[in-house]
């Protein structure tokens, strides 16, 4: 197989309300910056991968269509990606794959959501045929795993709060973060209102406008170039209404992290592994993702939390760039995890950079927490 | 908002009517449902028994032909308080929606408790359904207004999981 490195990443201003642009502006926005850091013109890209959430969040239909012009895909193989909120991450797997078939050499991949031209919490509960019109969101559908996640490891409610508070302090060290919190601490947290039991209002993710794009290319290509070389990648998925299934700890999970690690022959990715950037949409993955994708033990993941295992210059730094916490476009949220995790082991993250990373992880989740994407890349190829 | 800024957008509600065809597993639930019955559907297979039922079973791909008459009793699997209110949703917060597990189904489904101060409810709380009066009754789960705590033991969720025999 072919090896292929990630040798631009471009992102947006992440805002509540991006009305200084159109959807076509901001996916522009994005690319401008990703084929900049990457030094490639628009000859050299030969398809074009674009990932978005729902098309109900905008109200627009097959905006891949409409955004041609804007991501540069007129005359060009273009491909749409749909899989929830593990878009972001399954669109960045997809576009390294076409690079690792040999049958393209250099890819642009973009994903967005303007969730400022629709309303997402709308989009997302929608009333279901013969059913009770009760659902609420995406928060309301993950507290309860939240709830049985607490209750199955007997973990202590500032737990949430923590994260809450670290992943904000963290975005204030990125500028194109949408919350800049100063002073958030966990009594604020905790004094902000209830939304979903036990979820609070600073528990949760924003709504955002964004765009996050990669030019991805082939290795011998790269020429003197920084790259984030892609040591492992992999999408799963798992049925929502399957008999067995744990939606605490989902087999998809735990089946995609093993197939990155050993692609990447990793087999302890708590040491391994420098920093991670993983989707947190709401405050309680971040321990629900430590046990499922393996850097400790059942049960142990708010331990780690507690201990700031995961801040930034803990023993395993999670969610540097402030996370989906602090910025939420839902179909590039995961390509901002997988472009955080390359900006990291290029050494340009910046204010949020984790000394010496050396290997990343970028992670995805989406749907019923059933869809899933990770990919671990690395400042070497060895 | 100022005046200049209003010119930048407009707003246009959208809204969307589907015509949904059930299919031939919901539909014979669904008649049952009518009539106050809540039938699941086993996998013939692995026998993993699904309530309400899709037509298939996802762990083994095949068809569930088996039908599996149910008690409108159950547990709670787990459950939220939902606080704020959702966009073109009628429900005024806040209510309690709980993922119902009813007695030898092996998925559960999302209804509404009602019936005791929420401060009280519990992982593994058993409860039954409270259904609207009979000539209200149509192809919808919406026939049970809600479900109730009910005077039995709680239950151990953790022995719910669905293990192939």
């Amino acid at each position: 197989m072919i090896q292929a490195g990630v040798i631009g990443v471009g992102q947006t201003k992440y805002d509540a309300k991006r009305r200084d642009v159109s959807m076509g502006g901001l996916v522009r926005e994005a690319i401008d910056n990703a084929m900049l850091a990457a030094n490639v013109e628009w000859d050299a890209i030969d398809a074009v991968i674009l990932g978005k959430a729902p098309d109900m969040f905008e109200g627009v239909v097959m905006p891949e269509l409409c955004l041609a012009d804007a991501v540069g895909a007129v005359g060009k193989p273009v491909l749409r990606v749909h899989t929830a909120g593990s878009v972001g991450g399954s669109t960045g797997v997809i576009a390294a794959t076409h690079v690792c078939s040999g049958q393209f050499k250099t890819v642009l991949t973009v994903t967005f959501e303007k969730q400022s031209e629709s309303n997402a919490t709308w989009a997302l509960s929608p009333r279901y045929p013969y059913s009770p019109h009760i659902n609420a969101g995406a928060g309301g559908y993950f507290a309860p795993f939240i709830r049985e996640y607490i209750r199955r490891y007997d973990a202590p409610e500032h737990i949430g709060w923590k994260v809450a508070v670290k992943d904000r302090l963290n975005a204030l060290k990125n500028p194109l973060a949408h919350l800049h919190i100063p002073g958030i601490d966990e009594k604020m947290v905790s004094d902000t209102p209830m939304l979903w039991e036990p979820l609070r209002y600073l528990e949760s993710c924003p709504s955002s406008d964004g765009a996050c794009a990669m030019v991805i290319t082939s290795k011998d290509l790269v020429g003197s170039r920084d790259v984030a070389w892609i040591k492992g990648m992999a999408v799963r998925s798992e049925g929502t209404l399957s008999a067995g299934r744990d939606e605490v700890n989902p087999q998809a999970g735990i089946d995609c992290a093993k197939d990155i690690y050993d692609q990447a022959g990793i087999t302890n990715p708590y040491k391994e592994i420098d920093c991670a950037e993983i989707y947190v949409p709401f405050s309680w993955y971040e321990p629900m993702w430590l046990e499922n994708l393996g850097f400790c033990n059942l049960g142990e993941g708010w331990k780690l939390t507690d201990k700031d295992a995961t801040a930034i210059d803990g023993e395993m730094p999670f969610n540097m760039s402030g996370g989906v916490m602090s910025s939420n476009p839902i179909g590039a949220s995961g390509m901002i995890r997988f472009g955080e995790a390359a900006l990291q082991v290029m050494g340009k993250a910046n204010d949020h950079q984790v000394e010496d990373a050396k290997v990343a992880m970028g992670h995805a989740y989406g749907g019923a927490a059933q869809f899933f994407a990770m990919w671990i890349v690395s400042s070497s190829l060895d | 908002m100022s005046e200049e800024e209003k010119k930048d957008y407009a707003e246009s509600p959208i809204n969307l009517e589907y015509h949904y065809t059930a299919g031939s597993a919901t539909t014979r639930f669904l008649n049952q449902v009518k009539e106050g019955k809540i039938v699941g559907q086993s996998c013939p297979k692995c026998s993993a028994v699904y309530v309400p039922p899709r037509g298939s079973c996802p762990r083994c791909g095949v068809a569930t032909n088996i039908e599996v008459p149910l008690t409108d009793k159950g547990c709670i699997e787990s459950f939220t308080i939902v606080h704020i209110p959702i966009p073109g949703n009628p429900i005024v917060p806040p209510y309690v929606c709980a993922m119902i597990r009813l007695d030898g189904a092996n998925i559960s489904f999302l209804h509404l408790i009602q019936g005791i101060d929420v401060e009280e409810i519990r992982i593994g709380m058993r409860i039954q359904a409270v259904w609207k009066p009979k000539d209200e009754w149509t192809h919808s789960l919406e026939n049970i207004k809600w479900f109730t705590p009910i005077d039995e033991p709680d239950v151990d969720v953790a022995t719910l999981r669905f293990q192939e025999s």
